[in-house]
């Protein structure tokens, strides 16, 4: 009686890891396969997931917490905003995230205005109901960017702009199939940004590096049916993209939202935090938007933060590891002992999309069965 | 415990009020140390209980106490006095006093607090004496300034008779845990309350007496009763942590068979706070022995506030201290909360 949605359905959930079981078996060696979003982090360790899955089967969380691969001078860079009299609307996953020397949460604590925004329209809002200069501190997927254009699109107050931190998938997933020693053998791509995307955006990327690429909703049976079509493809050795959440999902995606984020923002390099740099993976406004761009519009003194001594446990925080996939939370000394939401020393326990925070908000141990 | 002590700064924090984790350091560290090593010959301060207890003849008196603070002062389903009440007659019960001696009554007003307010709160103190069966006998007032106290501090302490103790720390391996009802109804209640959240109509506090539902099974079969709690601040998932920690068992949870509206469901998804972390103010768990279990369980279903009780969890002698989670999709450990997904619920 308590289980309403078909797609939280624990029967169907073990046949489809027998599924699992019977080609991890057919494949007869172990296999890695990566998803790049938070969310899917999140459903896994919720339910438990890990433990119907074989033991042959890694599943490893890439960089898909926008927050977590925010870099550090983006971070300073809204500090140093802040601290020079700006006030800065961000997200609340933001709040925290540990830059050089300070967080925004310890601006705000040492004086500057920091408004928590639940999206890119309510710091429009802001700007409109004052005087001040407000600055929209922008981070996130192509998801939240198409948010954070059509604002921009939309006659925001002269007084409002965009510090824009947003990044780009699928580049990043190019990095990660190209590092060195990589075992990924697949991916599982986020559902829900692909309905903004299409499913298709990663064709030449199957293309390029021969990996299948599967499109996957976020329930239980969503994220299992689509790690068994990853597993076929990768059995069969045909790499291809297929849509596993076609309910949400098309080829072409939302083409309005995509025309939106394309008029407003063009695909830079950049560094990810932790991971590398990304070509074409940062979301930079164009020329034609100067005037909204904080960078453009502002003199940011990020030497001046300088003078401050960094925090002296930052050195042992293995993030850009975890985010990699190379290495998992309870690998990292800090996890759970110095480093917790209340008290991070990383940004993977800041956010709520970041693998430190999801597991410790989840008991702590992915899978009980594998370390009872 | 050496990770919340830590992140304390010499000053006290709303998390240490919170019923998790760093209330129970801050309690342990600051009042049981000491006034443990007072002489007292029964149940006391060291057990941590719901209350305390000590032998009378062939009965155990039990005494607990109680302040509530609570924002907003009226939510749906309730107030602050009706709270006042039944969270003392409940940690009586929980012990096994279903038979309410007396209860005390001390207020802390602020100043300019509108007289109205309080002759509604004291209305439903009285509806909520009588459906306990529980006098209250003497009480304080005092007024502060403005601004020195939020409106409205109640203190309650109840004494009760008891020939059945039963504490928190009596499980064994073996036993099945049953709850007495639907969670998380009171904390989201007065979430929902709090900040405006508009789906209010379907969301209604659990706050209410236990002491008669709880005497339908002690009164009838005593011996079957392993250990009890009332999963208030940090909810089941807190409560249970003590239990399996005090007695030294694993509990898993089935959390399937976790009673829950879909009411309560829709709004902890919304939130994005498990009902399993969320106070309740009129929800007790219950350790039963194994053989027995299917008969408490009719003997509760049978009350008016136990109709939809369920046997929930199994003791294990595996991973002592800790609950595991059965999803249904498989098995994980429930976290403890560190403090309230949202501070002063209750």
């Amino acid at each position: 009686v308590t289980n309403e949605l078909q797609f939280r359905d624990p029967v169907l959930a073990r046949s489809l890891a027998a599924t699992l079981a019977r080609l991890m078996d057919e494949i007869g060696r172990p296999v890695a396969v990566m998803h790049v979003c938070g969310s899917h982090e999140q459903a896994i360790a919720r339910f438990g997931l890990r433990s119907l899955f074989p033991k042959s089967l890694d599943v490893i969380m890439g960089p898909g917490c926008p927050v977590c691969v925010t870099d550090v001078p983006e971070v300073d860079e809204g500090v140093v905003l802040a601290r020079q009299g700006v006030r800065v609307a961000t997200f609340g996953d933001m709040l925290r995230v540990p830059g050089t020397v300070q967080s925004l949460a310890d601006a705000q604590a040492s004086g500057a205005t920091i408004d928590i925004v639940y999206s890119p329209q309510q710091a429009a809002e802001i700007a409109r109901n004052t005087d001040e200069e407000v600055v929209l501190f922008a981070s996130g997927f192509e998801t939240t960017a198409v948010a954070t254009a059509a604002v921009i699109l939309n006659d925001p107050p002269p007084n409002f702009s965009v510090l824009s931190a947003h990044k780009y998938i699928p580049p990043v997933m190019e990095i990660v199939a190209e590092m060195p020693g990589s075992r990924v053998e697949g991916f599982l791509a986020a559902g829900h940004a692909a309905t903004i995307t299409g499913s298709a955006v990663f064709e030449p990327f199957v293309a390029r590096h021969k990996v299948p690429v599967v499109v996957a909703g976020f329930e239980p049976i969503d994220i299992l049916a689509g790690l068994v079509e990853l597993l076929d493809l990768i059995r069969h050795g045909t790499p291809r993209v297929v849509n596993m959440f076609p309910r949400c999902v098309t080829a072409e995606g939302n083409l309005a939202a995509q025309k939106q984020l394309w008029r407003v923002f063009e695909s830079t390099g950049g560094r990810w935090r932790g991971i590398a740099h990304v070509p074409n993976g940062n979301l930079r406004l164009r020329d034609e938007f100067a005037h909204i761009d904080a960078r453009k519009r502002f003199t940011i003194d990020l030497p001046s933060l300088w003078d401050y001594a960094p925090p002296a446990l930052a050195g042992q925080c293995i993030c850009g590891e975890i985010m990699s996939g190379i290495r998992n939370p309870n690998d990292c000394r800090l996890f759970n002992r110095e480093c917790v939401p209340e008290n991070p020393v990383g940004a993977c326990m800041v956010s709520n999309e970041g693998t430190c925070k999801i597991w410790h908000l989840y008991g702590g141990v992915p899978d009980l069965e594998a370390t009872a | 415990m050496t990770t919340t002590m830590q992140s304390t700064t010499g000053r006290i924090t709303l998390k240490q009020g919170g019923g998790g984790r760093a209330m129970r350091s801050l309690i342990e560290r600051l009042f049981v140390r000491d006034f443990a090593t007072l002489p007292f010959d029964g149940v006391g301060i060291a057990a941590m209980d719901d209350g305390a207890a000590m032998r009378i003849g062939d009965d155990w008196l039990v005494i607990t106490t109680d302040s509530h603070v609570i924002h907003p002062i009226f939510f749906p389903g309730g107030d602050i006095g009706r709270l006042s009440i039944c969270g003392t007659v409940n940690d009586l019960a929980m012990m096994g006093a279903t038979n309410v001696l007396a209860l005390t009554c001390s207020v802390i007003l602020e100043e300019g607090f509108a007289l109205e307010s309080l002759e509604a709160i004291q209305r439903s103190m009285i509806a909520a004496c009588r459906e306990a069966n529980a006098p209250v006998v003497t009480g304080d007032t005092k007024v502060m300034g403005r601004r020195e106290l939020d409106g409205i501090v109640i203190n309650t302490c109840g004494i009760g008779l008891t020939r059945t103790l039963v504490r928190d720390n009596g499980l064994s391996a073996g036993d099945r845990i049953i709850v007495t009802g639907n969670i998380a109804e009171h904390g989201l209640a007065v979430m929902a309350a709090r900040h405006s959240i508009g789906i209010e109509g379907d969301l209604v506090s659990d706050v209410a007496p236990m002491n008669s539902l709880i005497a339908s099974v002690l009164d009838m079969l005593p011996d079957a009763v392993t250990a009890m709690k009332d999963p208030t601040r940090g909810g089941v998932s807190s409560a249970l942590h003590e239990m399996a920690s005090k007695s030294g068992v694993g509990i898993v949870l089935d959390e399937r068979a976790v009673p829950v509206t879909a009411a309560v469901r829709a709004v902890g998804e919304l939130l994005g706070i498990d009902p399993l972390h969320v106070a309740n103010e009129g929800k007790a768990l219950i350790g039963v022995r194994a053989d027995r279990a299917h008969d408490v369980l009719q003997l509760l279903r049978a009350h008016p506030l136990g109709r939809n009780a369920a046997i929930i969890g199994t003791c294990t002698t595996e991973r002592l201290g800790s609950v595991i989670l059965d999803t249904g999709f498989g098995k994980r450990l429930l976290a403890e909360p560190e403090g309230e997904p949202l501070p002063r619920i209750c």
